[in-house]
């Protein structure tokens, strides 16, 4: 029932000097509820603002958006706490809700706030008491491995200590879809590894609903039951897979997989995917200067 | 010899840690960091040369009255009083002016650069106000407040109030625009309203901005002060410094620009400590 459902999705955006750039073309899908879902593809290719449109920060200019409800007939009445109108199309995703949750590149945390703050901020948003809010920070701060750091400040913390928080601070507030964009971009490769696995260990535990945008073809491949490679201009889904590899790394060894025939294979065929819409668009570059 | 090794380290006489095995220290910023000790040389050097000077008479009283004459002036304006106020009450006729001032500026200017930075209807129509104000020297509007308020406090309060409302509306502004709008994103995915996201996302994270603003602020009030006292007053720092001007009392203007230069000091020192404890964030985010 928390399905999240995507059709014929266009955004065209309107230039000052009269023009129009179309950032998205005709997307549509539909992710059923506890699958995880990782979009790959160049700079440009509309997957931020694919992320944007589903988390209801920007409008789309054609389609829709539906979340939560069972193909297109609603299956719980329409409230606020779902971000929905009373009145309006049940679903129909048209702000953002704390039903959907957000895990963003690093520097969306609160720095005036501590960890545990942090943490606590969607529970205390909604009026939670105080010792709901402890009791809530303690478990997150469990399930993501940083017990004891409450009173830490979030300058003192690593690069990926920070995503953990932020992880955390998004499953506090028991979203039932998880947006995450770029959540390891900014991370060594070593942390980065770890955090993959946590994501992994979260998804399986709490059978969250997961859509991961991401730069890294391994990482798409590692993560993604399901993997769309997105083509720029305008940005539509080029390719679809879908990939065994997230299941087998719940209880195995990453690295393994890693080296893995088929996870070899897929990865170079995405690779050369990638390469040759960035040559594609290098080129239409030189042609028109 | 420990406490030698530490007090040599506070003083800057001494390197430590990483920095005492460094090869390249010219440009690296922990070179330039805590020379105390050559700040009580730069103060004692000023009084030495200030006393020889004066010793060996380069010049005459009137140009520059030796040490003691000004201590003199010192302690006979802060028992006796000058024009019927001791020091203190100058001192705090004056301090009374410059911090109504310096607060009715930050109470008007935070909200109004916070309405500036949060709407475009509000952004557009301050903006015209603000920029024609900015640059005016509030001297300049020391007729019109005469003339509009008297002689009384009320125009050297508003005068220092001009001073610092624009610096304070363009911190207020740029303080609300420097947040990163996956902040924003993320209160409002949090189940933040637009309330909570005002007072727990926008208002703190403009906080370090409100505070290089206050600090900038208040140093421009020091300097405005003299100014609003320069006329038709009969009390506060500036007019005694305007009163010795008058009379050639060099003695007396000294005493009043070392008074202000201390307080000054004494509250940059004091925001700066206030700053550290509210806003440990700045410059890490």
């Amino acid at each position: 029932m928390n399905g999240l459902i995507v059709k014929d999705l266009g955004m065209t955006y309107e230039l000052p000097n009269g023009g129009s750039v179309e950032a998205l073309r005709g997307v549509g899908f539909e992710l059923a509820a506890g699958e995880m879902l990782t979009v790959l593809g160049p700079s440009g290719c509309g997957k931020t603002t694919l992320l944007n449109i589903v988390a209801g920060f920007l409008a789309p200019t054609a389609g829709k958006v539906w979340f939560g409800v069972d193909g297109a007939k609603p299956v719980t009445a329409p409230s606020r706490e779902r971000g929905l109108v009373p009145g309006r199309e049940p679903g129909l995703v048209t702000a953002p809700g704390r039903e959907r949750g957000m895990v963003f590149q690093q520097g969306a945390l609160f720095e005036w706030m501590s960890v545990a703050d942090n943490i606590a901020f969607g529970p205390r948003m909604r009026g939670a008491g105080k010792k709901e809010m402890k009791d809530i920070v303690e478990q997150y701060l469990n399930t993501v491995g940083l017990a004891g750091f409450g009173n830490k400040a979030i300058y003192e913390l690593s690069g990926g200590m920070q995503q953990r928080v932020a992880l955390a601070r998004c499953l506090a507030n028991e979203p039932h879809l998880i947006l995450m964009d770029e959540p390891l971009g900014a991370l060594d490769a070593l942390t980065r590894e770890k955090m993959q696995s946590l994501i992994l260990k979260i998804w399986n535990d709490t059978g969250k609903t997961i859509v991961l945008i991401t730069h890294s073809v391994e990482e798409a491949l590692m993560l993604g039951q399901r993997l769309f490679v997105m083509a720029p201009r305008p940005g539509r889904i080029e390719r679809e897979y879908r990939l065994p590899f997230a299941s087998r790394g719940l209880d195995g060894n990453l690295r393994e997989i890693k080296t893995d025939a088929e996870y070899v294979e897929k990865r170079e065929e995405i690779l050369s995917m990638i390469w040759e819409m960035e040559e594609e668009i290098m080129g239409r570059q030189e042609r028109a200067s | 010899m420990k406490w030698l090794q530490i007090a040599l380290v506070r003083l800057g006489l001494r390197r430590s840690g990483e920095d005492a095995r460094k090869t390249v220290s010219f440009g690296d910023p922990a070179a330039a960091r805590g020379g105390y000790f050559w700040s009580f040389v730069s103060v004692a050097a000023v009084f030495a040369l200030w006393y020889v000077a004066t010793a060996l008479q380069w010049t005459t009283p009137i140009f520059l009255p030796p040490p003691s004459d000004v201590w003199e002036q010192f302690h006979a304006t802060a028992t006796e009083g000058f024009r019927g106020y001791t020091l203190a009450q100058h001192i705090g006729v004056s301090v009374y002016r410059l911090l109504v001032g310096f607060a009715l500026g930050c109470l008007i200017g935070i909200p109004i650069g916070f309405s500036m930075g949060l709407s475009r209807v509000l952004r557009g129509f301050f903006d015209p106000i603000v920029e024609f104000m900015r640059p005016i020297p509030p001297l300049a509007l020391i007729p019109l407040m005469i003339i509009w308020a008297g002689i009384d406090d009320k125009p050297k309060i508003i005068l220092l109030f001009l001073a610092a409302l624009w610096i304070m509306v363009l911190a207020a502004r740029s303080g609300v625009q420097s947040i990163r709008l996956s902040k924003i994103h993320a209160a409002y995915t949090l189940g933040a309203s637009r309330t909570q996201v005002l007072f727990r996302v926008i208002l703190p994270n403009s906080l370090p901005e409100i505070f290089t603003g206050m600090r900038v602020a208040m140093g421009v009030c020091w300097g405005t002060l003299v100014a609003a006292e320069l006329v038709a007053a009969d009390v506060g720092i500036g007019f005694m410094i305007v009163v010795g001007g008058k009379f050639l009392e060099t003695g007396l203007v000294l005493v009043g620009v070392i008074v202000i230069g201390v307080i000054g000091a004494a509250i940059d020192v004091g925001m700066r400590k206030l700053e550290a404890r509210l806003v440990p964030w700045k410059g890490m985010g």
